[in-house]
């Protein structure tokens, strides 16, 4: 299988105080992975060095066979932030309008949004099961919903790689589960390769195929299962931090 | 007016820089607006105005005389912008912080010229205020060049623009060259207030990008419709305030902002009571 992100020895300070350090990982094409850790364990850092929106100080990311700093993203990879759901409610765009900007590095003047490109916008609005809310302003919509738009919005371009920061904050208990399973379908039937970031071990390790623990440094990288089949002791001695699995029933 | 307009050439001047300055504001103000930028057009004013006293400081010194105050204006507004976006760098958690910076150096600058130059006479109360016989020919092809620049940049970087002011981040990782964007975006702004300027004065010329926003976020649905509504309440806002201000003698910033301002309370009242009926029924 091919790598799509290599990452390699990568250290990372803010000031004087250490996020990672000597965090070393690839990412496989076609996989969907969970990258979790307690609350400042580094998680959005090293999102942000693998998307090009932080310098590197020490170490080296591959994106796509490229140094990170030759890579220029054409629609590879796409990305739902964990801002996403914090932007100002009162914006006058509707939810196609907002799906339309994942199309910005295609469209241009000389090449006006033909109808090839609203027909991908709406099959992406379909693919969230959003198509009835085209028109609506994104304001308007819940937190759930908003950020089907957002996914949707990232996914429009047909991206090999889709990297979601923690995309469940602000979204009710309830539509969790079937945000997961739109992200697990989207990773089985269209191929996208998935890296969910979560603090939220419990729910994750049902829908990913791998884990990866990082608590300023990896902690574990492998197959969810054989992570929940360990103890508590053994978890929390592995991932540096005193742990406990919260089991949801849904 | 219409025959005025017809017969002197710096009234109909005025006119087509008052349409002009009508779409541009409007059009630039609704990506301001979104961007929660609003205090901008009052940092840049400001500096612009330093620009015209230093201007006609010169010109009472007799130096510089290729250059008119308005053409000093510009370029100190485009600094201005320059400056303004540095400092928005600098203070990245601050951002804010970088407007009354401007401002303040703006008008320090500003009284110092004034001064230096014959104090407040006519020419500096029309740039406070806005006049209706102040542009004269080769004024208003430096503003259609503006015009034509600007128009052009928004229809090419229509979709980068918009994807910037929703989510900055999410663009940048989209492969749009943010940094370039912002100082392009803000050396336009700086153009179209300077060109404002002629007609609203310095003092509302914040005013002209943002009421017209204001009101058309009330009704539109969409970004696009949110533009094109700022565009009509803009230019039937010019277009009233200056035909008003030439019949009632009173300079034309005042006027049209009254109107955008009517144009605004009339609108929020009207949907109000929409929304009313609506529930009751």
């Amino acid at each position: 299988m091919t790598n799509l992100i290599t990452v390699n020895g990568v250290t990372h300070r803010y000031d004087k105080h250490k996020v990672l350090e000597d965090v070393s990982f690839s990412i496989k094409k076609g996989s969907f992975i969970g990258l979790v850790g307690p609350n400042g364990s580094g998680k959005t850092t090293i999102i942000k060095l693998m998307l090009g929106l932080e310098k590197l100080q020490k170490g080296t990311v591959e994106t796509f066979g490229k140094p990170i700093e030759k890579f220029h993203n054409k629609g590879h990879i796409s990305f739902v932030s964990q801002k996403a759901n914090s932007f100002s409610r009162g914006f006058p765009a509707t939810a196609k309008e907002v799906v339309s900007m994942g199309l910005t590095s295609k469209v241009s003047p000389l090449r006006p949004t033909t109808k090839k490109y609203e027909y991908m916008i709406f099959e992406a609005l379909d693919r969230v099961n959003m198509m009835e809310y085209a028109n609506h302003n994104i304001g308007d919509l819940s937190g759930g919903q908003q950020q089907r738009i957002f996914i949707a919005r990232a996914i429009v371009n047909n991206p090999s790689l889709l990297i979601l920061d923690e995309p469940t904050v602000g979204v009710d208990t309830e539509n969790v589960e079937q945000f997961y399973q739109l992200l697990s379908q989207l990773n089985k039937e269209l191929g996208i390769t998935l890296i969910l970031v979560s603090h939220d071990i419990g729910t994750i390790t049902t829908h990913v195929t791998d884990l990866l623990c990082l608590n300023k440094s990896v902690h574990y990288h492998g197959n969810p299962s054989d992570f929940e089949q360990m103890t508590d002791e053994q978890r929390s001695t592995l991932y540096g931090h005193d742990m406990h699995t919260i089991t949801h029933e849904h | 007016m219409l025959d005025a307009i017809l017969n002197f050439e710096i009234l109909r001047n005025t006119f087509y820089t008052g349409l002009i300055v009508g779409l541009l504001a409007p059009l630039l103000g609704t990506f301001i607006v979104v961007r929660r930028l609003s205090l901008i057009a009052d940092g840049l004013s400001h500096v612009t105005l330093a620009g015209i006293s230093f201007g006609l400081f010169m010109q009472k010194q007799h130096t510089l005389l290729l250059l008119t105050p308005f053409h000093t204006g510009i370029i100190f507004s485009i600094i201005g912008s320059i400056v303004i976006e540095n400092l928005r760098g600098v203070y990245k958690a601050f951002q804010e912080i970088a407007i009354p910076i401007t401002l303040s150096i703006g008008v320090g600058l500003s009284v110092v010229f004034i001064a230096l130059a014959d104090g407040i006479n006519t020419d500096i109360y029309a740039y406070l205020f806005g006049s209706v016989a102040a542009v004269s020919r080769s004024d208003l092809y430096l503003i259609l060049i503006t015009a034509v620049f600007v128009i052009t940049v928004i229809i090419f970087l229509y979709k980068e623009l918009f994807a910037l002011s929703f989510d900055e981040e999410f663009a940048t990782v989209s492969g749009i060259r943010a940094k370039v964007i912002h100082y392009l975006f803000i050396i336009m702004t700086a153009l179209v207030i300077a060109a404002s300027i002629r007609i609203v004065g310095v003092l509302l010329v914040s005013a002209l990008m943002t009421l017209p926003v204001a009101t058309a976020m009330r009704v539109a649905k969409s970004f696009k419709q949110t533009i094109i509504y700022s565009i009509i309440y803009g230019e039937v806002a010019v277009i009233i305030g200056l035909i008003s201000g030439y019949y009632l003698e009173i300079p034309p910033g005042g006027t049209i902002v009254i109107t955008s301002a009517i144009l605004l309370g009339s609108t929020l009242l009207i949907k109000k009571w929409y929304l009313a009926y609506i529930y009751k029924g």
